[in-house]
């Protein structure tokens, strides 16, 4: 009996130093594949699962954009935004140069994505301008860049969807493989490598780091914080705006009305793997994970038939639990370290 | 004001531990400790960082609960469990942490949580009344309608002070209030604790400063590692028992031999330099190679603010700076570190170091763009790991564990990390600001050593200091500054406690 209670004791004290370490998302992880098996059989199938990894190519793109601006302790309200911008000005942009030139395919498809990732970068510069050079508040400067690049999406294509791309774009980018790999995926994969090497392989990535975790430290140790502030949102709008070009290929339209759960959602990736809203804390790989385990959560409740308005109260439910969950785990820490 | 002590010392005991006991997980932050306090005196609490004043001082105003032990009020046994238990009984703690909220005004600071009221609505006549009638009592010249934020740190403090006596109170605990107050406004604060005193009212003191325990206290405490070492009339004990009693050791000197080389090459030289905001005025100064230029002042005497203008933090309004022979005004901090020339802010927390990231990164933060830190554009961890490693023996961090993150080491080890910073490149001139603000005597003696051994490299530095024996000891040559000036430049035999004392308050008080 007492050697039960012992054992208890010991598992108990285990669970609390790997939450303490590891934060919530592994719980999180192990819960939703338990829940998601048992409510169906499809569920944990290498199928399935490639299926999620597909479906969440997007949303890990862009939250690791998300996580820099995080990390600096702000975030990016208008990745959103930035997603449907690039999404509209990439598909007007390869439908016209498709439209006049019929037999340079791949040209209009190279011109076409660098247009749409241009468009969506600017807003980012915008962005940065406005929070490293003129001290305006991440919050508001994205919130209002967010209307702004919205406006502008709607007012190119009139609300319409954008088509007249060549079929070759959504085969390739949104469908196909290469190396075996769906391209989504190889695509992120590349992203995730390049910016892994970035963070934690050059002083630069470790700037983010220093400006979040102490702005006036950092430009006391001659970092150039208005330069990393910037770098960090137009870096942000770049990989939404990647993001908004697969998303093109994969719908094979353009459009002014996806990405609006993407701020919401990219967010809750990164906080729940344990992202600092207060800036300076928070690990790469961690936010992938987090972002799959969104995905995974999407897929499992599909699969259980759980209505696309509940997903959405689950989802804001799950980003309060964790940054309840980070509250908790700081305080565990506190009483660790005395 | 020595004799009311003294005659008040045998009033009757106001607050008493018995054998208070606090456990934290894997620690004992106190360990059978017994406390008394008695009217009418001044009861210092002494000890390094982590000898559990702070946990004492907790406990006795509420915030912590024991984990044993027993409290006594007028001889009453009382059990605390909130900060407001406390103030009924009539016991204010005044932390560091001032808890202050800087938009409102000093009237809604005072009476936060206890509005007064008329009916459902707050009766403002009557909080500007009471307001007044408190900060009159004590003589605070301060407006009550005045907004927190802007009122200095002293005034700040004041009004901490004033919200203890919303009630009646009889025991005050004071936690090293004078760390960030100016001479002028200790002395103030130093004036009112006396008139409470005579009051009746017992004040618990905790500070790291000798010769505030000399002039205020009444009776002195000692602890050491959770437990209480002696208890000791404030008169009859000597400095070096004190540090002897406080580190159960023998520390022969703070200090250590004062560098007597020649100094060698001009590495700084600040021509009337004029910085943007005002903050100083037209002020020269000169450092060479293998001294220590000591610049004392009051707080906001410009001392500070005229090293940041030289080191590229502060805008430059008038005036050149020249470093190692060109001139380098202007020159942002990236230009100055690459340079050689660092400068270490005087509060770690807000200006110096990054408390979420471990003490490796806060260490390597300057360096990162050169060998061992990276090699071109790519960071070399090993490299980095080596060389922290080494640089933490050589300040002797404690615990020695440099993936730790810094806010879970104590003051004087998170001042060890920062300090460590002036050892990843090769500086020629570095500035150490207030670099012993909050920091026990056992770590300040270690400061003083490293940066003494610094200047024997052949370094030149600048110490930025408030405290005067630091000044006095340290330096071969020192500026006083008063009011953004340069009142005097003393050295050698010139460069007394007179000398200083007499230039921090402008020529008039000559």
């Amino acid at each position: 009996m007492s050697v039960e209670r012992a054992a208890e004791g010991a598992v108990a004290r285990f669970l609390k130093r790997a939450f303490v370490r590891l934060g919530i998302l592994p719980f999180l992880l192990l819960a939703a594949l338990v829940i998601f098996s048992l409510m169906s059989e499809n569920f944990l199938t290498s199928r399935n699962l490639t299926n999620v990894l597909r479906q969440s190519v997007y949303l890990t793109i862009v939250s690791i954009g998300q996580m820099l601006a995080l990390l600096t302790g702000g975030f990016d309200l208008s990745v959103g935004t930035i997603l449907a911008l690039a999404s509209v000005a990439g598909a007007m942009a390869m439908a016209a140069i498709y439209a006049a030139m019929p037999e340079a395919v791949w040209l209009s498809i190279a011109f076409g994505c660098l247009a749409g990732i241009a468009a969506g970068t600017m807003i980012g510069v915008v962005n940065g301008v406005g929070v490293a050079f003129f001290n305006v508040s991440p919050f508001m400067m994205s919130l209002g860049m967010a209307s702004v690049g919205f406006g502008i999406a709607l007012y190119l294509t009139g609300g319409v969807p954008v088509y007249g791309m060549p079929i070759q774009f959504g085969d390739t980018f949104g469908f196909g493989n290469l190396i075996g790999i769906p391209t989504p995926v190889l695509v992120a994969a590349c992203l995730v490598l390049a910016l892994y090497a970035f963070l934690y392989r050059t002083p630069y990535g470790r700037h983010f780091y220093a400006v979040g975790g102490n702005r006036k430290a950092a430009s006391l140790s001659g970092i150039n914080t208005r330069g990393t502030l910037f770098l960090t949102y137009v870096l942000c709008a770049f990989f939404a705006a990647v993001a908004g070009i697969l998303l093109t290929a994969r719908l094979d339209t353009g459009e002014a009305n996806i990405g609006a759960s993407m701020p919401l959602e990219s967010i809750a990736a990164c906080v729940i793997a344990g992202v600092s809203l207060r800036g300076g804390v928070g690990r790469l790989e961690n936010v992938v994970l987090g972002a799959l385990f969104i995905g995974l959560v999407q897929n499992g409740m599909n699969l259980a038939r759980i209505e696309s308005y509940l997903q959405m109260v689950v989802l804001g439910a799950l980003l309060i639990l964790a940054v309840i969950a980070d509250q908790i785990r700081l305080k565990y820490l506190a009483t660790l370290k005395d | 004001m020595a004799s009311d002590r003294t005659s008040s010392v045998a009033g009757e005991v106001l607050l008493a531990t018995r054998s208070i006991t606090k456990d934290y997980p894997g620690v004992r932050a106190l360990d059978s400790v017994d406390f008394d306090l008695r009217a009418g005196e001044v009861h210092v609490l002494f000890g390094e960082n982590g000898a559990g004043k702070s946990t004492l001082i907790s406990i006795l105003a509420g915030a912590v609960q024991p984990t044993s032990g027993k409290l006594h009020f007028r001889g009453r046994q009382v059990s605390l469990h909130s900060v407001h238990d406390a103030r009924e009984l009539g016991i204010s703690a005044v932390f560091q942490d001032l808890s202050l909220i800087p938009q409102m005004t000093v009237e809604e600071n005072l009476f936060l949580g206890a509005e007064p009221r008329s009916g459902a609505f707050l009766d403002r006549l009557r909080c500007r009344e009471r307001a007044r009638a408190i900060l009159d009592e004590l003589e605070f010249r301060i407006d009550p309608a005045a907004r927190v934020g802007h009122l200095t740190r002293a005034e700040q403090q004041m009004v901490e002070i004033a919200k203890a006596f919303r009630s009646d109170l009889s025991v005050l605990i004071l936690d090293e209030p004078t760390a960030s107050l100016t001479s002028l406004e200790t002395d103030q604060l130093f004036n009112l604790v006396g008139e409470l005193t005579a009051r009746g009212i017992g004040i618990v003191y905790i500070t790291h400063r000798m010769a505030e325990i000399r002039q205020i206290g009444s009776r002195i405490t000692v602890l050491r590692d959770g437990r209480r070492v002696d208890t000791l009339n404030a008169q009859d004990v000597s400095e070096e028992d004190l540090v002897q009693l406080m580190t159960g050791r023998e520390v022969g000197k703070i200090f250590p031999e004062r560098i007597t080389q020649t100094a060698g090459d001009t590495v700084l030289r600040i021509k009337e330099l004029t910085t943007r905001d005002g903050t100083v005025e037209s002020a020269s100064l000169e450092v060479r190679e293998g001294e220590i230029v000591g610049l004392a002042g009051l707080v906001g005497s410009g001392k500070s603010e005229l090293l940041q203008a030289a080191f590229g933090s502060r805008s430059i309004a008038a005036g050149r700076v020249h470093y190692l022979g060109r001139e380098t005004t202007g020159h942002g901090p990236k230009r100055n570190i690459r340079d050689g020339f660092l400068y270490l802010p005087p509060d770690r927390r807000s200006e110096g170091l990054m408390m979420m990231r471990p003490a490796r990164e806060n260490v390597a933060l300057a360096a990162l763009d050169i060998r061992p830190f990276s090699s071109g554009p790519v960071l070399t961890p090993r490299g980095e790991r080596r060389a922290v490693s080494g640089m933490a023996d050589l300040v002797n961090l404690q615990p020695r564990q440099i993936e730790r993150t810094v806010d879970q080491f104590s003051g004087g080890n998170q001042q060890k990390v920062m300090l460590a910073r002036s050892l990843t490149r090769e500086f020629r001139l570095i500035a150490f600001d207030e670099p012993t603000v909050g920091v026990d005597v056992g770590t300040r003696a270690a400061i003083y050593e490293f940066i003494v051994g610094l200047a024997r490299k052949r370094v030149a530095i600048v110490l930025v200091s408030s405290d005067l024996p630091e000044i006095l000891h340290l330096s071969n040559r020192a500026y006083v500054f008063y009011r953004g000036h340069v009142q005097a430049e003393l050295h050698g035999a010139g460069l007394t406690e007179q000398a200083v004392l007499a230039n921090f308050f402008g020529r008039d008080a000559v």
